[in-house]
């Protein structure tokens, strides 16, 4: 097994924000947050001043021992900073940024992650352990949002299947469902209808069984070679790399293997705009929105915008397309 | 009624320190976000909460703009009426604003896409739509204008209420889920016009 050391220099070109740029933005926001006349009040998502300060309390990150990605794909990276303060994460809040302000205190230590329903051999493991034996690599995935955005991300973790085949699922196992952590203490949008955005907690998903032991679909526990953030789904989340960003579901606790397709939270709240397939198609637009395109959250200041076609699968056709031949994607989005 | 000399000058104050009130308070974030953005000080990817800001900040701008007539009538403070017309063309300012950031920043000036956005997305052309009537609004704002266009100006400036009325129903539509705050601004958006009924009513007729 190649076990390397994570080294920085893989990682090309100069891809941070400066620190300071990012850090800032907070007491800028926060000025804004005076004007008309007090009428402007705050959203929620404007009223945290974690970044008030020159150093935010980040949870801290531990790096990882993983295997580079060798080649590396030829994408230009998302800096770590963007993929760090530009995250869905509903249990957090619905602004861009309130993931990274209101989840610092996550208490992802111990953690653990329950297999179960359709296996031979259900158990529940220590993530930590996890992550220091099972062998990592990196993956350097697309990542679309079904928002038209979208960023090139490092991962660090492992592939979903080979994991799963360790507790023997039985050939009734058709799907496998996801559940985040339900914890409303420490997660203000379960508390909180309104800051939770409507949806239904605890937030779930689910992968049809081919797509889960697709070797393109990993757990990741780490990006740019260090552990997850909080805000990006730590410790453990789901990557896969040709659906839509909220299929990757974050800080999972339990992975059931089941006979039905089950329910997943976007389509249970919109049915008519999420489905449960959720593969990146130029060709299906969003209700309200067209998904031909997507605004490329690169290097670079706020002007450096840019726009680029959607490939279908998000470009991971070549790989994926069979596992949906004959089905109508339209009907099947 | 021997106060009311001195009242009057009084409350003559008073409405200019709010009109000054009116400018500072909408021309500065609008200032702030531009030396931020110099500065590259909005980091992260500020796109959407940018364009999410100047949208809020629109709908509130035109709540405001609603306030203004009823609150002049019951405190019986008819020199609040002059921050109307700042108050309008600021609607427009930020209107425009969040408008070109979406245009400029989001679509990337793609005129193609933002052809068939504009066309496909019932909710981008009902906001669109608000920003034309706001357009037309903002060009006929002038004193001289509104004389020489007499009842038909009267007209015209009362598709302010139907620009609220869009405004809202653009944020619904736009919101991917939750829809506690559209409704919020919603419900006072009617609350607004509720308590201007009677001038809406007489808007309404006029078409007769």
């Amino acid at each position: 097994m190649l076990i390397k050391s994570p080294s920085r220099h893989t990682l090309t070109e100069a891809q941070t924000t400066p620190e300071s740029a990012y850090v800032s933005r907070r007491q800028v926001i926060a000025g804004l947050g005076a004007g008309i006349g007090g009428l402007l009040l705050a959203r929620n998502s404007y009223g945290l001043d974690l970044f008030g300060s020159d150093t935010p309390k980040a949870a801290p990150r531990k790096p990882l021992d993983f295997a580079p990605q060798k080649p590396a794909p030829a994408l230009t990276l998302t800096p770590e900073a963007k993929v760090m303060n530009h995250n869905n994460f509903y249990e957090f809040g619905t602004g861009k940024t309130d993931p990274a302000e209101n989840s610092q205190g996550l208490k992802t230590e111990p953690w653990t992650l329950t297999v179960e329903g359709e296996v031979e051999k259900p158990a529940t493991v220590d993530v930590w352990k996890l992550m220091s034996e099972i062998g990592l690599e990196e993956r350097i995935y697309r990542m679309r949002c079904v928002e038209a955005w979208s960023m090139v991300i490092p991962w660090v973790g492992f592939e979903l299947g080979k994991f799963l085949t360790r507790f023997a699922p039985t050939s009734r196992a058709k799907y496998v469902a996801f559940q985040t952590l339900y914890d409303p203490e420490q997660m203000p949008g379960q508390r909180n209808r309104y800051v939770g955005g409507g949806v239904d907690y605890p937030y779930v998903e689910g992968l049809r069984m081919d797509e889960a032991m697709h070797p393109l679909t990993i757990l990741s526990v780490g990006l740019y070679g260090k552990t997850l953030p909080p805000q990006n789904g730590a410790p453990i989340r789901l990557v896969v790399p040709w659906k839509y960003g909220f299929k990757g579901i974050k800080s999972i606790v339990k992975i059931r293997l089941v006979e039905k397709m089950p329910p997943t939270s976007w389509n249970k709240m919109l049915p008519q705009e999420y489905g449960f397939y959720a593969n990146v198609n130029p060709a299906v637009d969003h209700p309200r929105w067209s998904q031909a395109s997507e605004r490329f959250i690169g290097p670079g200041g706020l002007f450096a915008v840019k726009r680029q076609d959607t490939l279908p699968f998000n470009g991971y056709g070549e790989e994926v397309a069979s596992l949906y031949s004959g089905m109508d994607l339209k009907k099947f989005y | 009624m021997s106060g009311a000399t001195h009242g009057a000058s009084w409350r003559k104050l008073l409405a200019i320190v709010l009109q000054v009130g009116v400018h500072v308070g909408a021309l500065l974030p609008v200032l702030w976000l531009f030396v931020a953005i110099n500065r590259g000080d909005l980091g992260g990817d500020p796109v959407k909460e940018l364009i999410h800001y100047l949208g809020m900040g629109t709908i509130r701008l035109l709540l405001l703009t609603l306030l203004i007539s009823p609150l002049a009538r019951v405190l019986h403070f008819g020199q609040l009426n002059r921050l109307r017309r700042p108050l309008g063309l600021w609607c427009f300012v930020w209107a425009s604003l969040h408008f070109s950031a979406w245009l400029g920043l989001d679509l990337a000036l793609d005129w193609s896409l933002i052809g068939s956005e504009l066309v496909q997305r019932t909710y981008i052309l009902l906001g669109f739509s608000a920003w034309l009537i706001l357009f037309a609004l903002a060009v006929t704002s002038l004193p001289a204008l509104m004389r020489k266009m007499g009842k038909q100006w009267k007209k015209l400036h009362g598709l302010l209420y139907l620009v609220v009325l869009l405004a809202c129903w653009h944020f619904w539509w736009s919101v991917k889920s939750g829809w506690i705050e559209p409704a919020i601004y919603t419900a006072l958006a009617l609350l607004l016009l509720w308590w201007r009924r009677q001038a809406v009513l007489r808007w309404l007729k006029s078409f007769r």
